[in-house]
């Protein structure tokens, strides 16, 4: 259930422009971080596997392999820390959120390119 | 006065930071509240400042017909003097002085702040600005009613085991206390009932942002009952 008084309070905290990428699309997500006075630029680089939230709540997922291990993260879609998401690859996939990639390794975590 | 005014539990969502940490907040719709009466210690013995919040719908017909109506008037005749009964025109022809009245619709929510009245007046306008320099309120609600519950959930007991033996007391309390000595159980042992429904203070959260246009108040945290609930937000008085 949405609140009219909540949607108004969280127009100003949406992104004028909103990051446009789909679910199993290859990303990049540029995170500012702060390390003591100085601020720095983060990669996470990953397929966006889940979406969910709506309005400024919003999150999405991106999962990746680090030295055969899987990592997730999980970013808030409007944080302002949030700098850039730049889509490499898109795939077809036929669901909204892809946590079968959870119980794939190896080959099997590939996803089809899709080609436009 | 003590800076708080009456309100509406809009529901929680979260906001950035100048940093960019998201703070979860509470939305609450703060007044604006009417003054409907101010108690003196010369005449009620204490003070306090009464105030009223949303407007009721008057009844439809304006003459008294049943003992209900009779009510709806009274609440009526509580915020305004220009009740056109005829206990009022025998009240005015005969000279009674009336009382200041706030002279505005009956109130859905009434309740009154405990504290210094010097300064306010019946009638008078509290918006949500004067928290506006404000850090952190208290906020009084009635929370969300369980019913009679059991003491895992009431009072987080652990319950008993799922097998080696345990019978049909899985999510029991186990033992209430000692055998012939005493003989009797401690009073104040917990256990299952009423849980919910009662009214909860929560202090001391942080105020996140006013918004005088909006009549809205923004506070860290959570806040006691369902969305839509009614609240008393007042400055906290938690020190340090």
């Amino acid at each position: 259930m949405t609140n009219k008084l909540i949607d108004e309070l969280e127009k100003d905290h949406l992104k004028s422009e909103v990051p446009q990428f789909e679910i199993g699309d290859t990303v990049d997500v540029h995170t500012r971080i702060l390390e003591g006075d100085k601020e720095r630029t983060q990669i996470f680089t990953g397929t966006v596997i889940a979406r969910s939230g709506s309005g400024a709540r919003e999150m999405f997922t991106v999962r990746r392999i680090v030295a055969g291990e899987g990592v997730e993260r999980k970013f808030p879609l409007h944080s302002p820390r949030i700098s850039q998401i730049e889509v490499k690859r898109s795939s077809v996939v036929r669901r909204a959120k892809l946590y079968f990639l959870r119980d794939r390794v190896g080959k099997a975590v590939r996803l089809a390119e899709r080609r436009t | 006065m003590v800076k708080g005014l009456l309100g509406r539990k809009v529901g929680m969502t979260q906001v950035y930071d100048d940093s960019g940490r998201a703070i979860p907040v509470t939305v609450i719709e703060a007044g604006p509240c009417h003054v409907l009466q101010v108690r003196t210690p010369e005449r009620d013995g204490y003070e306090a400042v009464q105030l009223g919040f949303l407007d009721k719908k008057r009844p439809a017909a304006d003459r008294p017909r049943s003992r209900s109506s009779q009510s709806r008037r009274s609440e009526r005749g509580h915020v305004t003097s220009r009740l056109n009964s005829k206990r009022a025109k025998r009240r005015q022809s005969a000279g009674v002085q009336v009382v200041p009245k706030a002279e505005c619709e009956p109130q859905r929510f009434v309740r009154e702040l405990r504290g210094a009245a010097a300064g306010v007046e019946v009638g008078q306008v509290v918006t949500v600005g004067q928290l506006a320099d404000v850090k952190a309120v208290d906020v009084v609600g009635v929370s969300k009613g369980r019913g009679y519950t059991g003491v895992m959930k009431r009072h987080n007991f652990r319950g008993q085991r799922a097998s080696h033996g345990v019978k049909k007391a899985h999510r029991q309390p186990g033992s209430m206390g000692m055998s012939a000595s005493p003989s009797r159980s401690f009073k104040g042992e917990r256990r299952a009932g009423q849980y919910g429904n009662a009214r909860v203070t929560s202090r001391n959260l942080a105020v996140v942002r006013v918004d005088e246009q909006r009549n809205l108040l923004l506070v860290r945290g959570a806040v006691p009952g369902p969305n839509g609930g009614f609240v008393i937000v007042k400055e906290t008085n938690k020190v340090g």
